[in-house]
């Protein structure tokens, strides 16, 4: 049995959805991050593929293309001593704050 | 690129069988062309290791890259469509023996 990630020649009675999508803001600045992280050595292609594979198979069939990325970003960066999650859930309720 | 270990080993045209390697963590061999026979259609050249680049590591040895031709009969049991469909895969040298 393949991995959730590992999608090639699943079965499906689905028709493959080739509409495309309006890129939202939050998913350019997801890629402009990943994009910096890369230019400073701190997250390597191959680690991002790896975190988004370790994402739960519920969890990954649930979530979009940006929002894996958002995951395992998170978790590759804590991994790594960058930021720790206190640090970053901080900085969310921070930002919530301001908006209300 | 670094340097491979031992350079390539397959040419244009080699018969080649992927092997099921068991590896738990990340990898890009897709899992339909395991065990499956194929032909060397390019040779790359080597690349960084991504087994041991997704886990913060060097790469090295760097392995060379294949562009190997699969025939969809083969890959795909019940396949229905045209006797000459090709599937195109890039495979790491350490995934392929010879067929």
């Amino acid at each position: 049995m393949p991995r959730v990630h590992d999608r090639g020649g699943w079965p499906t009675d689905e028709p493959i959805d080739r509409s495309e999508h309006q890129i939202m803001d939050w998913e350019l600045r997801v890629s402009a991050i990943r994009q910096v992280l890369g230019q400073k050595g701190l997250l390597r292609s191959d680690e991002l593929r790896r975190g988004i594979e370790s994402i739960k198979p519920s969890r990954y069939e649930a979530l979009g293309y940006y929002e894996r990325w958002t995951e395992s970003i998170e978790s590759i960066i804590v991994e790594k001593g960058v930021l720790t999650r206190e640090e970053i859930d901080q900085k969310v309720a921070d930002l919530e704050a301001q908006s209300r | 690129m670094a340097s491979s270990v031992g350079g390539a080993k397959f040419r244009r045209g080699d018969r080649v069988r992927v092997l099921s390697l068991d590896v738990k963590g990340h990898m890009r061999t897709p899992w339909y062309i395991q065990g499956k026979t194929g032909v060397i259609e390019r040779s790359h050249g080597p690349y960084l290791n991504p087994e041991s680049l997704a886990y913060g590591g060097s790469g090295l040895p760097a392995q060379p890259l294949y562009l190997v031709r699969f025939n969809q009969l083969e890959v795909w049991e019940g396949y229905t469509g045209p006797g000459d469909d090709r599937v195109l895969a890039d495979v790491f040298e350490h995934w392929l023996e010879p067929a």
